[in-house]
C-alpha cells in the first residue's frame, strides 16, 4: 500500500474526529440556546460572551469529575459501554462524503475516508451497533431505571432498524448503487426527495428513533427513567455517550442529505456550502422538534413502527419496483 | 361573570356545560379513521410553527438575577430598618420595649437607659435574624413608626444565628437630614388616606 495514501488516510481521521468532537460539544451550546430561545429564555449567558465559553467550562467539567464505577455493577461491560457508542458513531463516518472533492495546493482531496462499494449499507449498519452501548451499559448499570432504559433500547432497536433499512431500499433501488458519492451523482438531474418522498418521511422518522431524539427520546428519558442507561455514569464515560449521541446527529443529518436532499450536487463550491446548508437545517430541525414535540410511549413507537411505517415502506418497495422493472 | 353561580351549593341546579370529549373508538375502522385524521391535520406543524414564532420574536422573558432583580413589593416583609425624624434627624426609637416585647420568636434583645435629658435611649438593640421570622409584629406595634421592614432580602449566612445591630439598621443622620430617609410605605405604616379615617375620641358620653 502507498505511504502516502495512508499518511492522507490517517490525517483525514484525525481532522474528522476533531472537526466532529469539536461540533458534538458546538452542538450542545446550539441546542441550549435554540430550546431557551424558543421557551422565551436566553439560555447560557454567564461563561464567556453570551455564553460561548460554556462548552469549554463543560469540557473541562467532563474530563476532571471523578469516575465513578458503582458498587454491583459489570465492571468490564459497564466501562466499555460508553466507548462502544462514541466508538461506532465515529466509524460510520468513515463511508460518508463530508465535501465534494477540491484541490488544496495541487493535491485533490477526497473528503471520504473509504468510498466503500456498501457505503450506505457500512454506514447504517455500524450506526445500528451504536444501539449496544445504551443496551450494555443500560444492562450492567445495577440500576432498574438503567435496565428499564436497557430494555427500551432493544424494543426500539428492532422496531426502527426495519422501517430504517426499508425505506432505504427505495432508493437504493433507483440508483442502483450503495455508495454514497453514487447516490448524490445520482441527483444531479433532481432530488430524490421529489421521486421517493414516502421513503424520506419514513427515513426521517426512523433517524428521530436512531438518535434517540425528541418524539422518540424513550430510551434516555429525563422525567421518567432518569437519563435511563446514563443515570450511573459520572465524568468522561456520561461525555463519550453525549458525544457519540451528538456525532450521530450530525452523521445521521450528512446522510439524510446526501441520500435525499440532493448532497453537494455537482461538487462546486456552491454545492459544498448547500449541503453543509442542509446539514444544518437538518440539525436545526432535530432541536426544533424538541421544543415542540412531546414524547410518544414506547409501546406507542412500536406500534407506529410495526403496523404503520413498515407496511408503507413495503409498500412503497414495492411501488418503485414495479416503476424500476416496467 | 357573577359569583351566584359559584355560591350557589345545590349541586344539579347549576347550567355547567361538559368539555366537548369525542367518544372513544370502539371498532377497527374508527380507530383508523382517527390515526387518519390525527395524521393528515397537521398539529404537529402548528406546534412547530408556534414555537419558531416565539424564537423569531425574541420576547425573552429571563431575568438575570445576580445582574438583575425584580423590583420588590413595598409591603414585603424583609430585613428590619430603623428609621430617623425627619428634620431633625434624632433617633425615632424611644426604648418603649414594645417591639421586644410582642415578639413571638424572641428574637429582638434590647436594652436602654435614662440618658442626661431624662429620655429613654436605647444603649443595645440586636435582632437575631436566625430566630427571626419575619412575621412584622415589631414594625405594627411600633408606636414611632421607628422599626419597620426594608426590602433587603439577600440574608444568606454562613451561620443559624446572625444577628443585626441597631447601628447597621440605622438610617446614617446625614441622609436623615437631607431628606433621603425612604418612607416606609408598607407593613405597620400608616396607610395614605389616614387624616380621613381619623375620628376624635368621643370624651363624653
Amino acid at each position: 500500500m502507498d505511504v502516502a495514501f495512508i499518511i492522507e488516510t490517517i490525517i483525514k481521521i484525525v481532522v474528522l474526529l476533531l472537526v466532529f468532537s469539536a461540533l458534538a460539544g458546538f452542538g450542545t451550546y446550539f441546542e441550549r440556546k435554540v430550546l431557551a430561545f424558543m421557551q422565551r429564555r436566553l439560555g447560557p449567558m454567564h461563561v464567556g460572551p453570551y455564553g460561548l465559553l460554556q462548552i469549554a467550562a463543560d469540557g473541562v467539567k467532563l474530563f476532571t469529575k471523578e469516575d465513578i464505577i458503582p458498587q454491583n455493577v459489570v465492571a468490564p461491560i459497564f466501562k466499555i459501554a460508553p466507548v462502544i457508542t462514541a466508538a461506532t458513531a465515529f466509524m460510520a463516518a468513515a463511508a460518508i462524503p463530508f465535501l465534494p472533492e477540491f484541490t488544496l495546493f495541487g493535491y485533490t482531496v477526497r473528503p471520504i475516508i473509504s468510498d466503500v462499494n456498501i457505503g450506505v449499507l457500512y454506514v447504517v449498519g455500524v450506526m445500528a451497533i451504536g444501539l449496544y452501548g445504551p443496551l450494555l451499559g443500560g444492562m450492567a448499570s445495577a440500576n432498574k431505571w438503567s435496565l428499564i432504559s436497557a430494555a427500551r433500547a432493544a424494543s426500539v432497536f428492532i422496531s426502527y432498524e426495519v422501517v430504517t433499512g426499508l425505506a432505504l431500499l427505495a432508493p437504493i433501488m433507483l440508483v442502483g448503487s450503495l455508495s454514497l458519492i453514487d447516490m448524490n451523482n445520482y441527483q444531479s438531474d433532481g432530488w430524490m426527495i421529489w421521486s421517493q418522498p414516502v421513503a424520506f418521511i419514513l427515513f426521517v422518522i426512523a433517524t428521530f428513533a436512531e438518535t434517540g431524539r425528541t418524539p422518540f427520546h424513550l430510551i434516555a428519558n429525563d422525567h421518567e427513567i432518569i437519563d435511563g442507561f446514563g443515570t450511573e455514569y459520572s465524568g468522561m464515560r456520561w461525555g463519550l455517550f453525549f458525544i457519540g449521541e451528538y456525532a450521530n446527529m450530525f452523521f445521521i443529518s450528512f446522510v439524510t442529505a446526501l441520500i435525499f436532499l440532493g448532497g453537494f450536487g455537482d461538487g462546486s463550491l456552491l454545492g459544498a456550502l448547500a449541503l453543509l446548508g442542509k446539514v444544518a437545517f437538518l440539525f436545526f430541525f432535530f432541536l426544533w422538534t424538541r421544543a415542540a414535540w412531546p414524547d410518544v410511549r414506547p409501546d406507542q413507537l412500536m406500534w407506529l413502527c410495526w403496523k404503520v411505517l413498515m407496511p408503507i415502506a413495503i409498500i412503497n418497495i414495492v411501488v418503485t419496483g414495479f416503476v424500476v422493472m416496467f | 361573570m357573577s359569583m351566584e353561580q359559584f355560591q350557589d351549593r345545590n349541586v344539579g341546579t347549576q347550567n355547567y356545560f361538559t368539555v366537548d370529549i369525542e367518544d372513544y373508538p370502539v371498532t377497527g375502522m374508527d380507530k383508523f379513521r382517527r390515526v387518519l385524521k390525527r395524521t393528515f391535520r397537521g398539529e404537529l406543524f402548528v406546534g412547530l410553527w408556534v414555537v419558531l414564532r416565539e424564537m423569531f420574536k425574541f420576547d425573552i422573558h429571563t431575568v438575570q438575577y445576580p445582574k438583575e432583580k425584580l423590583p420588590i413589593g413595598p409591603r414585603y416583609r424583609a430585613i428590619h430598618q430603623m428609621q430617623r425624624l425627619w428634620e431633625s434627624g434624632t433617633e425615632r426609637c424611644i426604648g418603649c420595649g414594645l417591639c421586644e416585647k410582642i415578639c413571638i420568636s424572641d428574637c429582638i434583645r434590647m436594652d436602654t437607659r435614662i440618658d442626661d435629658n431624662s429620655r429613654k435611649e436605647v444603649t443595645q438593640y440586636s435582632i437575631n435574624l436566625g430566630r427571626c421570622i419575619f412575621c412584622g409584629y415589631c414594625a405594627e406595634v411600633c408606636p414611632e413608626l421607628a422599626i419597620v421592614h426594608g426590602g433587603e432580602y439577600e440574608n444568606a449566612s454562613e451561620q443559624r444565628a446572625h444577628f443585626t445591630l441597631y447601628e447597621d439598621m440605622l438610617t446614617p443622620v446625614d441622609e436623615a437630614i437631607a431628606q433621603k430617609q425612604k418612607e416606609f410605605p408598607g407593613f405597620g405604616a400608616i396607610t395614605p388616606h389616614e387624616d380621613e379615617r381619623v375620628t376624635k375620641t368621643p370624651l363624653a358620653y
